[in-house]
């Protein structure tokens, strides 16, 4: 019974969270637009399955996502094993990333531009290497995010000082990389966390700073995300520059 | 294409997409930690939740919103509606639909994006609720919108995005300067969170429509750039926000004391 009344009040909030789409797109098309909303039984029946789908995952999130992530901090942090926990967060992060869509599509486009750049041959083998190498740069890049975090937590180290040092970077790097790929780099920092990842990584990072003695969940558990929507702008923008 | 194929074929889809997770997880437990881990007939119930959520979502928003979404991204920005004559001088005026279209979906989306969801109620509960959840999302939304409205207008307007996110970061280290720290992890990992599910394909839409309808931009090279705008802007709006509260705690204490 607890469980019935824990998911109504979840189907609730997904409505409410559903709200403002609906607001805007109705707003627009009716009044800004003026045109009929198209297939409207298609689009109920759609809305009925987003919110029936938000609230199924926010139901797993806390009964699934976040203790299996906060029980692995906890597990290697009783292990004491650095080596193990960083392997753990490297392949966390390069493998949800290397086959991630959004980044495919991302690596896809960003090949077309630079045959169009003359960067490289414009024949699809020629286009289809430049894009997987560079989905593989990304996905080494969230792989050394993740590491780069997770020591960051189990150091202490204050976050600012390594997000202003990356900004720093990603200033001069833009000075010297092709125009071309900039606005890609700058994109890819966005696309590379996906939603079953987010909610991982922010349970590890959590987890960690709450096992280990002296750490703040708040002030060292967050910052995970941030490592990892950094560092891909810098390895893109380096791509960039060797690939020239 | 029926409902129940296309649902068939998402479902399939997420589940590739989540296997390498799923596959790091079991090996990590099995070979490294070597432990049963704890509730595991919980925590399977919850992956089987997220991935049947995830695959409802995806098909309802591709019924639902995605086409409406594109569709209406193309046709604020298309010269028929803006009277923006291809061979004319680009006249910005002539976007203003497009500037408050991107704000308010911006803002919109990244109120209904599971990962934000997932972090904010995490922030929330680390925080023994001194962080109210709901006002961390909409912080983020806020920050959303002002970013993609900025970011469409810088591609009408064409000066190169570059100039705009130094600025931006420059803003977010003034800011990181006077913020308290317990603020700062969370702000700047709320920008990599908004940009998933339901925000890009709708931005990604608007920023081409866009880049293909202003005269002399190039889709490939103006059209991307919107993301990053989507991921600076939630940074100074979270250090705002906690700023903001802050203020008003101070001046509601100095209040008290006065009387």
């Amino acid at each position: 019974m607890k469980g019935v009344g824990r998911l109504g009040k979840l189907l609730l909030q997904s409505l409410r969270d559903l709200l403002p789409i609906v607001i805007v797109v109705a707003f627009f098309q009716i009044v800004v637009l003026q045109e009929p909303v198209p297939n409207l039984d298609r689009i109920l029946i759609g809305l009925v399955f987003v919110v029936l789908g938000l609230t199924l995952f926010v139901h797993g999130l806390e009964l699934g996502l976040f203790p299996i992530g906060e029980n692995m901090a906890h597990a290697f942090a009783r292990k004491g094993s650095v080596v193990a926990l960083l392997a753990f967060s490297f392949a966390l992060g390069f493998g949800t990333t290397a086959a991630e869509p959004a980044l495919i599509a991302v690596a896809d486009e960003a090949a077309e531009i630079a045959s169009a750049g003359g960067v490289i041959p414009s024949n699809p083998e020629a286009q289809e290497s430049y894009s997987l190498e560079l989905r593989m740069t990304v996905a080494v890049s969230v792989g050394v995010s993740l590491v780069l975090g997770v020591l960051r937590i189990l150091k202490g180290l204050p976050l600012p000082l390594f997000i202003i040092t990356g900004y720093l970077l990603v200033v001069v790097m833009t000075a010297f990389a092709p125009p071309e790929i900039v606005g890609i780099a700058y994109d890819s920092g966005g696309v590379t966390t996906s939603t079953i990842t987010v909610p991982l990584v922010t349970a590890l990072g959590v987890g960690l700073a709450t096992t280990l003695r002296g750490r703040n969940p708040l002030i060292d558990g967050f910052g995970l995300i941030a490592f990892a929507s950094l560092l891909p702008m810098i390895f893109v923008l380096g791509f960039g520059m060797l690939r020239g | 294409m029926s409902l129940l194929t296309q649902m068939v074929l998402v479902f399939r889809d997420t589940i590739l997409d989540v296997l390498p997770i799923i596959l790091i997880l079991v090996f990590f437990q099995v070979v490294v930690i070597r432990r049963r881990p704890a509730h595991l007939r919980r925590v399977v119930t919850g992956f089987a939740f997220v991935l049947l959520g995830m695959a409802l979502f995806l098909v309802g928003l591709e019924e639902a919103l995605f086409p409406l979404g594109r569709a209406m991204a193309l046709q604020l920005t298309d010269p028929a509606f803006t009277g923006q004559e291809p061979t004319a001088p680009v006249d910005w005026t002539r976007f203003l639909w497009v500037y408050v279209f991107a704000a308010a979906i911006g803002f919109a989306t990244t109120v209904a994006e599971p990962s934000l969801i997932a972090v904010s109620i995490k922030a929330e509960a680390v925080s023994g609720q001194a962080l109210n959840a709901w006002g961390l999302r909409l912080a983020v939304a806020v920050g959303v919108a002002a970013g993609v409205a900025l970011g469409t207008f810088r591609i009408v307007w064409g000066a190169p995005l570059p100039y705009f996110i130094i600025a931006g970061y420059i803003v977010v280290i003034l800011q990181t300067w006077r913020a308290s720290r317990s603020i700062i992890p969370l702000a700047y990992d709320s920008g990599g969170v908004t940009t998933s599910t339901v925000t890009v394909p709708v931005v990604t839409a608007l920023g081409l429509g866009l880049a293909e309808a202003v005269p002399g931009r190039s889709p490939l090279l103006d059209g991307f750039g919107l993301i990053a705008f989507a991921s600076v802007f939630p940074i100074m709006a979270v250090l705002g926000y906690q700023q903001l509260s802050d203020w008003r705690i101070a001046r509601r204490r100095s209040e008290n004391e006065g009387s």
